[in-house]
This record gives C-alpha cells, structure tokens and sequence, in this order.
C-alpha cells in the first residue's frame, strides 16, 4: 500500500512534466520582458498560474497600475474560486484550517483535474504531494526557460504547447462514454466557449471560461440532475 | 512602480480567489441541484479552458488537430493521462515535421 504522499507525488509527475513545458515557455517570455531568471522563479512559485502569470508580467513590462494587476489576476483566476468550492466537497475529515489554508495555494487547473478525478474523498498528504511535485516542475521549466529557451528548437517547443490540453482530453472522455449528463455538459461548455471565442469577442478569456462552465454545469443539474448513488461512488466513497 | 509590490499583488489575489471558498465551505452541501452543479463543474471548466484552445496550442492548427485527435482516440482507450499527453505532444511534433518536408 503506497503512503498518499507517494501516490499524490506519482499522480503528480504527467502534470509536472506538462508544467515543464508551459512554464518554459513562461519563462522565455519573462525573460523577454525584461525580468531575471530569478525573478521569474519567484513569480512562478508564488502564483502557480499560467494566464495570470502571462497577463502580470505583460502588465509590469507596460508599467500598468496595481489595480489593474489586481483586477486582470482576479478575472483571470477566478475559476480557482470555482474548483475550490467544488474540491471543499471532497476534503476528509482531517483537513483543518491550517491544512486548507496550505493546500488552497496549490489549486490549478491540472491539480484540480487530477484530484476531482480521484475515487473518493482526499487527505491531505495527498495533497502535499501532488502539489508539491507540480510546483517543483513548474519552477524548474520556468528557471530553465529563462535560462535557456533560446536553445531548443521551435518545432520542439511548438509541439509541447498541447501536453496539458490533452491532459484535459484524458480526463474528460472517459466519464464522457459513462453519462449523458457529463457528455451533455461537456457539449455545452465546448459551445458555449466556441461562441465567445469567435462570436462575443468583447468577453475575456478568463471570464468566457466562468460563463461557459457555470451555464453548461447549471443546465447539467437542470437536466440530468446527479443521483445521489451516482454522485457518492464520485465524491465520497 | 515597485516589482516587489507587483508580484505581491499578483501572487496575493491568486491565493485569496483559491483559498476564501476553501476555508469557508466546511459542510457537506444539502442542495440537490448545488451538489449536481459541482458535480459537473469540472467537466464543463476542462472543456471550456480546452476548446477551442487546443487548436491554438501548437503555433499551427493542422498539427494541433493532428494531436487533439490523437488525444481523443487514446483516452476513449482509457489510457493513462501522461500517455495521452505525451502521445498527443509527440503527434503535433510528427505532424509538424512532415509538414515541414513539403
């Protein structure tokens, strides 16, 4: 039987491995805005976000406002708000305040997808591990991107920026040919997200997430309300 | 304007958006329909962040393609998530390079 701080470090590796390739990226275009490489690691392991680190250092290279960084991250980041309502489900008994307080600065998207995935409810030492092997992960591609992007080629680089979407793809498929419910909300957030990427422009891609996941996730309840069976073999066995 | 305080800004709202609902949802909620909307939350937040953003992850949207439908066919296989994405990365790169022969 492994410890959970051993399986949440080994779920943790693909996303990890995914975050070696974006923080790259990230840290290639710090670098280019003008900041250090330790600089970078530093926002990088302090925010543990994609978007909301690419739109902050956009922001400190045009000399913007700190309420403008202030709202751009909070629009941004605000489907964490979303998951960590959603993951405060799944916690075990165990998890105190100093446990959510700790674990609530590891809440990404991959992480969240990884533990909303798991069977049952989750502890904390699994969480530590998970996030811990992630952040490790996103800090090193930042560190390295910064120091050395300009080394690999860009086909390579090209070619990794889809590791973490199809990371998505493989957590959401399988539950997809289970239930209707789950195919039905998954084709509403896809459209949904289709019209404000090509026809409600004026929307933000952060905000065009939240409105696409609360009106496909709002018409799954609607429509195919979850069984509590269905439910508690996901949230609490 | 002061680096440190930017980063302070942008590392503080982060954590507070993550860490407020965490702290403050503490029971199990009772609402049929609540409990529904959350089940479904991470379905509808993964493929609204993932369509149609893929097509535009890879500098070129016939090898994104490529990598997305690899992608697709390996997870309706049930297969494990870092085979799926490293398939898919090694399928937009194949692609990429045939292009490239032409």
């Amino acid at each position: 039987m492994k410890s959970p701080f051993v399986k949440g470090v080994l779920d943790g590796v693909p996303i990890a491995l995914g975050y070696l390739s974006v923080s790259f990226g990230f840290g290639i275009l710090a670098v280019r805005s003008g900041l250090t490489s330790l600089v970078s690691v530093i926002i990088s392991a302090s925010n543990l976000t994609s978007a909301g680190q690419a739109a902050g250092i956009a922001i400190i290279a045009a000399g913007g406002s700190y309420l403008e960084m202030a709202l751009t991250q909070l629009i941004i980041n605000l489907r964490y708000g979303l998951m960590s309502i959603s993951l405060s489900q799944k916690l075990d008994s165990t998890f105190n305040s100093p446990r959510r307080l700790l674990v609530a600065y590891g809440i990404t998207d991959e992480i969240f997808a990884v533990a909303s995935a798991q069977k049952g409810l989750l502890t904390a030492r699994y969480m530590y591990g998970l996030i811990s092997v992630s952040t490790l992960g996103w800090c090193t591609g930042t560190f390295l991107g910064a120091s050395a992007g300009q080394l690999l080629p860009t086909s390579l680089t090209n070619a990794m920026g889809i590791v973490l979407y199809a990371m998505f793809i493989a957590i959401v498929i399988p539950p997809v040919k289970k239930s209707r419910g789950v195919l039905a909300v998954t084709a509403t957030a896809a459209i949904c997200s289709m019209i404000f990427k090509y026809l409600l422009t004026q929307v933000s891609g952060g905000f065009a997430i939240i409105f696409s996941a609360i009106i496909a996730a709002v018409i799954g309840a609607l429509v195919f309300p979850v069984a509590d069976e269905e439910e508690t073999e996901v949230t609490e066995q | 304007m002061s680096l440190v305080i930017y980063i302070a800004v942008m590392a503080g709202v982060t954590y507070f958006i993550r860490m407020i609902p965490f702290a403050a949802f503490r029971r199990q909620i009772k609402s049929r329909f609540f409990r529904s909307f959350l089940y479904y939350v991470p379905y509808a937040v993964l493929t609204a962040m993932t369509i149609p953003a893929i097509f535009y992850s890879t500098g070129s949207m016939a090898t994104a393609a490529f990598g997305t439908a690899v992608a697709v066919v390996l997870a309706y296989f049930d297969m494990p998530l870092i085979v799926v994405a490293l398939a898919a990365s090694a399928a937009a790169f194949s692609a990429g390079y045939f292009y490239s022969l032409f």
